[in-house]
Parts: structure tokens; C-alpha cells; sequence
């Protein structure tokens, strides 16, 4: 008796087949690209800067571009390393450590009388190998990177108060230290930028175009099914602690030579400013999702927020309350926008397919 | 799942690119709106003749500072700043006044008046300032010479640390181990007064007897110095006094010694402000502390701001200016200016102060 009742809406089903109005899937073209993720970052930028222009006098001026740009530099080279090593689910907290670690090792090895050249190449080597010790403990020793990123945060900058102790040194070349807060010529663009572009686009490219930046996002996903489609999973994350490893140590040397002062506590804090940076671009804190587009805009975003409102006077306490609204308002978001989908979808399931949903439930 | 067909993917992405063009189209208007207004703004600032003054302290939010920037406030008005400004970081961090410095250079400040986390960190800011047109006062902790006009010191520093020294001497009775809580590692003032201490130790036959034994740094921060000052208690056993020249330090050490077995035997001095170290002294764990005026220092480098702006004085040694109701003061070698002398606090005299 099972059998007709069973069978018997089915034909009933296929010959009133009811077309429902299309979901807002996947989009393509210049939908996707205009409407992402990305987009939306950007677009929040420029309101942002907009209202700037609009509410805070003096604001719109080249002057804001140099030394905006300067601020966020430091950030912005993290971030793009980071960006890789997050999308593929692990994180590391050490970097502001490594970039203290290198700016205390360039003081001490100029004080004692080495080129200038010689000292740059021996501090961001330091910062390779620092990437590459994270990279062993979480690639090949297989911890994980949340516990030995912690453990090499205090380690690094501890080495770096035994590199160079209590002391500041200041006094390094003067034609190096205007170069690094020199600008374009009227554009007020810092001449570093040119060099935070190339690294820019490095990662964009590496991250986007290329088959080892695709297996990236697999990773995040699942390490298993990656290690199935032939992506090389402990090669890959060895080579992104590297990568964080190297780039802190170029943004090390740039804060040294920015604020001409090498000092043990360099950069502190700074890891928290570039995952809240990361996080608001759009990338997952799980792994899998992720653009550098997104990044950039979000850096850049914090950085005109916080200029804005300083160059306004609105005290620094109001400042990291903005910054963190913004961070956790950024996560929240989509989840929101990802229930109401669903419920709508729900809804319209059920205005529109009564009698499926009602029968279902009852021979159920 | 089968039953659901879609009919086409486009109408929700037309709707959507449709809502986005609305919202260019308002940020196209508010722009062109803009234009305008950046054009009255330009002419506002050619406005001159207002001089503003602003005040960036090591940190927002420190007892000490709140005092000195009350005292500067006081001072920018009655030397006739149109408007006075305090703006600064959250943390002491070398560098994390830099920002700030370039948002006054933009904002066409007149007059700087910064207390220096790291003398030469603010240095490359502070000269894009003065290429604006800002005259440069440091107050407290001095920057590189090279980056400031003037610069106001509570006290000649000497002097500050001699009298901390004498007064742990006083209370150990002459001989035993002592240590220093300071604030962070790369403090100018902190590292001169140090300087001195160490040398007058040293030097002076009275104080063979004590011996320095550690110096430890709580970084102006209330739980670490807490924190610092029991680990020195554990660490050196042996310990008769403290001396930390911070007044963060020293009300954290004073908390911790207070509800420690160590309370009215381990000697502490050092630089402490009134209020927050009266209970400490009424309940017998501190006897006495030095410091000077905080207000006044503010005061001070106000008018020096004011004399140097319009062009009253350059800086140059004997150089003299009007400080208001505190009279006279001269620009010594270095072009430090001195405020006054250190006051010392006891249980007879801490209630005739009140900061």
C-alpha cells in the first residue's frame, strides 16, 4: 500500500513543476567583479574618504597622501603575506616581533661600524630565517601555528632586547632616512610606495594567478582533499612563514629608517593591527576565503579612519573603539546577510511550493 | 530540490548594480559638493593672526600628565592662544607620536609643545613642522636638541636625582641594598636622572655602603610596575629600599609594599604625586617623596610658546620671557629652561597639595 502513495505524487509533481524566480547564486562578469566583496571594501573606502574630504578641513591635500601612506606602510607589507598565510587557515602572530627583531639587529651591526648595505641584507636575512624557524615548527614539525606564532612572538622579541638591549640608535645615515620619507616629486606619494607596490603586486599575482596561490584556497578548505589533488601542503606553508618572515623584516627596516631609531620595542602590537586589517578585507579567519584587493582597500580604510579622526582631534581612545567596531562589524555582516538570504529563500519555498512542502511533511 | 528551477540569473544582479549606481551617483554629488567647501576651507586657514598652541604628553590618560597638561591649558590662556589642543597615543611607544606631530604640521599649529617618548623618533616629524612654520617647545623629556627650540625642565636633573638619593639614604640609615623602578627603558629623563644616581653612589663617600642592585622597568604601565616591584621583593630578599622616579611606578610599588609583609620595613622614595600617594604615606609605608609642581611646568612652556611665536625670543642662550604669574625665566645652556626646585612630601606637609 506504500507504493501508491508514495508514487503517486510524483507525476503529480513532474507535470506541475512550479518555476520559481532565480536565486541570487554565484554571479559572473562584471556583476561579480563590480559587486564583490572587493568592490564593497573599495566602495566603502572611497565614501570614507569622501566624507573625509567633505567634514575634516585641511584633509584634502597631498600632504594627507605622504603622510597617510606613511603610516599604514608598516601594515600594508604585513598584510599581504598574511593575507596568504590566513586564507590557507593558519595565522601568525610573530611578524611584529620579527620586524623589531630586525630593527634591533640593523642598530646594533651600524653601530658597529658595518655598511650600510651589508647591514639591510644581514637584517632582512635575520627575518628569513625567522620566518623559516615558524615555518618548520608548523609545516614539517606539524603544530600548530596559533601556538608556536605565540611562542615565537615573545622569543623574537625577547632575542631582540638581547640584540641591542635598553638602547636606541639614532644616528644612521641622513641621505637613507630622507630617502625613506621622501615623495614623489608634488604627488605626495612616499618614493617607498614604488617598493610596497612590487610586493603588492608579488603577492596579488602569486595569490591570484598562479596554480600555487589556487592550491592556497584548497588548503584553507581542507588539508586532506588538498594533499589529494597533488598540492604540496608542507612546502607551501613553509615557504608563506618564510614569506611573513621576510616582509616583516622589510617593514622592520623600513620603520627603523622612517623614524630613524632603532630600538628593542619597535612595532609592538603591531600583528593585532594587521589581522584586524586582514579580517575586515575579507578574508576568513577559518581559511579558504580571501582577495589581496580586499586587503588593500581595508588597510587602506583603517588608515584614512584613523588619519581622519586624528587630523580632526578626536582622541585616540575613540579611535581604537571606531577600529574595532568596524572589525567585529565586518565579521557580523556577512553572517547576517547570509540568514536573511536563507530565510528569504525559506520563505519563498514555502509561499510558493505550499502544497509540496505541506505533503512532504505529512507522509513524512 | 528538483522541483525548483530557475528562470534566469539576472534580475536580483540588475537590481543590485542598480542600487550601487544610486549610491555613485550620491558619492559623484557629495564630491562636487566638496569641491566647494575645500575651497572655503583654503581660505579660512589663510586666515592669520589666531595662534594656536597644542600639547602632545608621552601618553593620554596619566595622572602626572593630566596635571602638566592642566597646568599647560592654564598657561596657553593666559598667554592669549586662541585656541590650546591636547593630542597624543594611548601607549608610550617611541614612535607613536609621530602621527600626531603630522597631523599638527597639516593642521598649521603654531606651537608644539611635546614631551618626547624617544628623543630622536619625533625628530624627522618635528623638523617637517618647523619647515611649516611651527616653533617647537619640549617640555619633560627632551627631544634630539637639534629638533626643538626650547626646552622646559621641571628641574635641573641633577638636582632630582640627588634628592631621591639623599632621601633613600636618609630612610635606609646610610647603608644596604637599594633598587631602582623606573619607567621604560628608552626614557630621557628617567635615564639622565639614573645617570646621575649611579654616579653620586659611586662618588660620594656618604653612600659607600649602599649598593645599587638592580634596575627594573614597569614601563609606565600600573600592573607591570605592580608586578616589578614583588619580583624585585623575591629577587633580592635583602632589599632596603626602592627608589622609582615615576609616579606611576612608585603608587604601584607603595600598592604592592602596603599589603605585603615588607610594609614600613623596605624604604621607598622616588617621584609620586601628592594625591595618589597620600594614603601611602598617612598608613606609614612611605615617609617621604620629592617632587616639583607639575602645573607649573605646563604653565611654563605655554608662554615660551607664546614668546617664541611671536618672535620675542629664538632660543638662544640668555635669551628672557614673561611666564605669567611665575615671573621671569632665562634660556640656559642647551636652551633648557629650569621651572623651579623639587618639593619634598611628607605626613606633615602632603595635605597643603592638591594634584
Amino acid at each position: 500500500m506504500s507504493d501508491p502513495v508514495k508514487t503517486a505524487p510524483v507525476p503529480e509533481r513532474v507535470d506541475g513543476t512550479t518555476v520559481l524566480e532565480a536565486e541570487p547564486k554565484g554571479r559572473t562578469g562584471w556583476a561579480r567583479v563590480l559587486l564583490g566583496r572587493d568592490a564593497v571594501m573599495i566602495y566603502a573606502l572611497i565614501v570614507v574618504i569622501v566624507i573625509a574630504m567633505i567634514a575634516v578641513p585641511r584633509f584634502a591635500s597631498p600632504v594627507t597622501t605622504g603622510f597617510l601612506l606613511l603610516d599604514v606602510i608598516p601594515v600594508l607589507l604585513i598584510a599581504m603575506p598574511m593575507t596568504l598565510v590566513i586564507i590557507t587557515g593558519e595565522i601568525d602572530l610573530s611578524v611584529a616581533s620579527i620586524a623589531g627583531l630586525t630593527s634591533a639587529i640593523m642598530g646594533v651591526l651600524w653601530q658597529a661600524g658595518f655598511d650600510i648595505g651589508i647591514v639591510l641584507v644581514i637584517s632582512v636575512l635575520a627575518g628569513v630565517v625567522a620566518g623559516a624557524v615558524n615555518g618548520f615548527l608548523v609545516a614539517v614539525v606539524g603544530l600548530p601555528s596559533l601556538a608556536v606564532t605565540i611562542g615565537t612572538l615573545a622569543l623574537f622579541r625577547g632575542l631582540a632586547l638581547v640584540v641591542i638591549g635598553d638602547n636606541a640608535v639614532a644616528n644612521f645615515p641622513p641621505e637613507l632616512t630622507a630617502f625613506f620619507t621622501s615623495k614623489l616629486g608634488a604627488t605626495g606619494i612616499p618614493t617607498v610606495m614604488v617598493g610596497v607596490v612590487v610586493v603588492i603586486l608579488f603577492f596579488g599575482v602569486l595569490l591570484h594567478l598562479t596554480p600555487f596561490g589556487r592550491g592556497l584556497y584548497a588548503l584553507g578548505y581542507s588539508q586532506e582533499a588538498a594533499r589529494f589533488v597533488g598540492i604540496k601542503v608542507a612546502r607551501a606553508k613553509l615557504w608563506l612563514f618564510v614569506g611573513t618572515g621576510t616582509v616583516s623584516a622589510l617593514a622592520g627596516v623600513y620603520w627603523t629608517l622612517r623614524y630613524s631609531s632603532a630600538r628593542s620595542d619597535n612595532a609592538s602590537g603591531l600583528e593585532l593591527a594587521v589581522i584586524a586589517a586582514v579580517l575586515l578585507g575579507g578574508v576568513s579567519i577559518f581559511g579558504g576565503k580571501g582577495s589581496i584587493p580586499g586587503v588593500v582597500a581595508a588597510v587602506l580604510l583603517i588608515g584614512v579612519i584613523n588619519y581622519a579622526l586624528r587630523l580632526g582631534r578626536v582622541s585616540d581612545v575613540v579611535l581604537i573603539i571606531v577600529t574595532g567596531s568596524l572589525l567585529i562589524a565586518s565579521v557580523v555582516a556577512p553572517s547576517v546577510f547570509g540568514a536573511i538570504s536563507k530565510w528569504r529563500h525559506d520563505r519563498r519555498v514555502h509561499r510558493e511550493l505550499p502544497q509540496a512542502t505541506t505533503s512532504g511533511a505529512a507522509s513524512a | 530540490m528538483e522541483l525548483i528551477r530557475n528562470r534566469t540569473g539576472k534580475t536580483p544582479g540588475r537590481r543590485r548594480i542598480a542600487s550601487f549606481a544610486a549610491l555613485a551617483a550620491t558619492v559623484a554629488l557629495i564630491a562636487t559638493g566638496c569641491a566647494g567647501g575645500g575651497d572655503d576651507g583654503g581660505g579660512g586657514s589663510g586666515a592669520e593672526g589666531e595662534q594656536t598652541i597644542t600639547f602632545i604628553p608621552k601618553q593620554l590618560n596619566n595622572p602626572y600628565t593630566d596635571v602638566v597638561l592642566g597646568g599647560g591649558e592654564e598657561g596657553a590662556e593666559a598667554a592669549g592662544f586662541a585656541s590650546s589642543q591636547v593630542v597624543g597615543p594611548l601607549d608610550a611607544s617611541a614612535s607613536s607620536q609621530v602621527s600626531f606631530i603630522n597631523a599638527e604640521t597639516q593642521a598649521g599649529t603654531n606651537v608644539i609643545v611635546i614631551a618626547a617618548n624617544d628623543p630622536d623618533a619625533v625628530c624627522s616629524a618635528l623638523e617637517e613642522a618647523r619647515t611649516g612654520g611651527a616653533k617647537i617647545v619640549a617640555f619633560d623629556s627632551d627631544t634630539n636638541p637639534d629638533c626643538r627650540d626650547v626646552f622646559i625642565s621641571q628641574v635641573v636633573a641633577k638636582d632630582v636625582a640627588l634628592i631621591q638619593v639623599e632621601l633613600i639614604a636618609e630612610q635606609i640609615g646610610g647603608s644596604g641594598e637599594i633598587a631602582i623602578l623606573s619607567a621604560t627603558a628608552n626614557a630621557t629623563n628617567q635615564n639622565e636622572w639614573i645617570k646621575y644616581m649611579e654616579e653620586e653612589l659611586a662618588s660620594n663617600p656618604e653612600y659607600a655602603d649602599i649598593e645599587l642592585v638592580a634596575k627594573v622597568y614597569g614601563d609606565d604601565d600600573d600592573t607591570k610596575s605592580f608586578q616589578e616591584a614583588q619580583g624585585l621583593m623575591q629577587a633580592y630578599p635583602n632589599l632596603k629600599g626602592i627608589i622609582s622616579p615615576t609616579t606611576v611606578g612608585i603608587a604601584a610599588t607603595a600598592r604592592y609594599l602596603s599589603t605585603s609583609e615588607y610594609k614600613g620595613k623596605v624604604a621607598l622614595t622616588g617621584l609620586g604625586l601628592p594625591n595618589e600617594m597620600r594614603p601611602f604615606v598617612k598608613d606609614g609605608t612611605v615617609t617621604e617623596f620629592a617632587l616639583w609642581d607639575p602645573a607649573q611646568l605646563g604653565y611654563v612652556a605655554a608662554f615660551a610658546g607664546k614668546a617664541l611665536a611671536d618672535g620675542d625670543i629664538t632660543g638662544e642662550v640668555g635669551d628672557t620671557f614673561e611666564a605669567g604669574e611665575l615671573g621671569e625665566r632665562e634660556i640656559g645652556d642647551g636652551g633648557i629652561v629650569i621651572v623651579g626646585p623639587p618639593t619634598v612630601f611628607n605626613a606633615d606637609n602632603i595635605d597643603d597639595y592638591d594634584f
